[in-house]
């Protein structure tokens, strides 16, 4: 069936079947190969993209459900420079072999935006918030991201870093 | 996965009209669905999207919250009337599943997730639940992570619900429209079938029901702990979880119900326990005597021995938070 997608900001009319998912749309159909494919169950986060400013996983998404939302992967977090977050991960040596990055950093983009909106986590010892970045927030708000090479100090320190950035 | 239609729903009462063809299922987060799609443990002819149906919004009635069943897990667990006055149903929320998933996740879809029973996912070992008839593998296979209580010689598998344990402690109803345009409520106690031979059949809907929305009445108890054990940190399934809604008077409990995850085909409660706190002095001997009550009738099956001595003690620390 023929839907129009809304990748960073442009619009792409596409001829998909509806088994399609979204990650296999990103990465067959508009050679957006940033978010990557790792379980394909929505256990590893490497596929993680933004719908809508909200990181979902796109592997467990169908493309065609998401007509007229505001995609945004990996290479739509660079508008010609590197984001905050991108610079870290590079200054903090957040990866090692890489596979997991695009999905990590789109992760910890909307985390952020999660923390600034007050959302409070499993973790957190009161409801009412704002919480504080510690190492157990970070760790329960980015579990939904795995790294086989276990990079987590340096993918840590990143987000930590990105986030002083920004204040 | 194998081929579907894919429709998009304009409203509920043609969802509902769709949803009541063979084959048909709904589609809203997606996210055990299309999971079990892929691996082929479902394959529905048709998905109805019901993402578009402005089931989305949370309005206060009548004391209490009215919550579409495509509010997203993310959204209700942040909702600060939710956070304030029911937080045993953000912290319930919030226990489960990663941040992307509770984007996606929705109540309604939460409510009918299926089992995690690794038997029904693997479509190369006999399962009731899947295939009915077809037998249990679960029984006398692998059963870290399967249910002692209210299950029968046809079935084991678990409810996987944290969020569904919260809302049965709150008394929640559940709302949903029918193919004929009716609108019916089930309490979280009467919506759940038990396996019983019939694994496969596991609520009240018939084909074409679509919910609409959980209906959380006022609390009745402004002490409420959701505590949830699990083999990792975060983004586990529950071995046993105990959300509990109290309300003390004058050194007793006025009001008392416990709703328990890990344990059970569907999110469990206990009148007897409840009934056994009601009006009781909080003791240790009391919390001790609600699990026994609890657990008599609990069977295991070996690998989930464990469950006994853990609710027994889960349950007695829950109460004690709860109640001091």
């Amino acid at each position: 069936m023929q839907i129009t997608l809304t990748v960073n900001e442009t619009d792409h009319t596409l001829d998909l079947d509806p088994r399609v998912t979204l990650l296999d749309a990103l990465r067959n159909h508009l050679d957006l190969a940033g978010s990557r494919k790792g379980c394909d169950h929505g256990q590893c986060g490497a596929c993680t993209v933004l719908v809508n400013g909200r990181r979902i996983n796109s592997c467990l998404a169908l493309a065609v459900m998401h007509e007229g939302d505001a995609i945004t992967t990996v290479e739509g977090l660079s508008n010609g420079t590197l984001s905050p977050l991108q610079e870290a991960f590079i200054d903090h040596d957040g990866f090692q072999c890489g596979y997991c990055t695009p999905g990590q950093i789109c992760s910890a983009t909307a985390m952020l935006d999660e923390l600034d909106a007050g959302w409070p986590s499993h973790v957190s010892a009161s409801l009412d918030g704002p919480c504080e970045l510690t190492e157990a927030e970070l760790a329960e708000r980015m579990s939904g991201n795995l790294c086989r090479c276990s990079c987590y100090p340096g993918i840590n320190a990143a987000i930590r870093d990105a986030r002083d950035r920004q204040a | 996965m194998k081929h579907f239609d894919y429709l998009r729903a304009e409203d509920t009462t043609a969802a509902c009209e769709a949803g009541f063809g063979r084959g048909a299922a709904f589609i809203a987060g997606g996210t055990n669905l299309l999971d079990l799609m892929k691996l082929e443990v479902m394959a529905p002819d048709t998905l109805i999207d019901v993402t578009r149906l402005g089931l989305d919004k949370i309005e206060e009635e009548d004391g209490g919250l009215r919550i579409g069943a495509t509010v997203t897990n993310s959204d209700l667990a942040a909702d600060m009337r939710v956070r304030r006055d029911w937080p045993v149903l953000s912290r319930a929320l919030l226990a489960g599943a990663s941040g992307q998933l509770r984007n996606k996740a929705t109540t309604g879809g939460n409510l009918l997730q299926r089992t995690r029973c690794p038997y029904f996912y693997d479509t190369d070992t006999p399962c009731n639940k899947r295939t009915p008839g077809e037998g249990c593998a679960a029984l006398g296979g692998e059963t870290r992570n399967h249910a002692i209580l209210g299950t029968s010689e046809h079935c084991i598998a678990l409810h996987p619900s944290d969020m569904a344990v919260a809302l049965r402690a709150l008394d929640a109803q559940i709302e949903v429209q029918s193919p004929e345009g009716k609108r019916r409520a089930y309490y979280m106690d009467n919506f759940y079938c038990l396996p019983g031979d019939t694994p496969h059949i596991e609520t009240m809907l018939e084909p074409g029901d679509l919910i609409t929305s959980v209906f959380l009445p006022a609390p009745k108890g402004d002490r409420q702990v959701y505590r949830k054990v699990r083999d990792r940190a975060s983004y586990a399934f529950a071995l046993v979880s105990v959300a509990a809604v109290i309300r003390m008077e004058e050194g007793k409990i006025a009001h008392a119900a416990i709703g328990f995850g890990g344990l059970a085909p569907q999110p469990w409660r206990d009148i007897e326990v409840d009934a056994t706190l009601t009006g009781a002095k909080p003791s240790a001997a009391l919390f001790d005597k609600a699990a026994d009550i609890l657990l008599q009738g609990a069977e295991t099956h070996g690998g989930d021995d464990f469950k006994i001595p853990l609710a027994r003690r889960l349950l007695p620390a829950v109460l004690e938070e709860a109640t001091s």
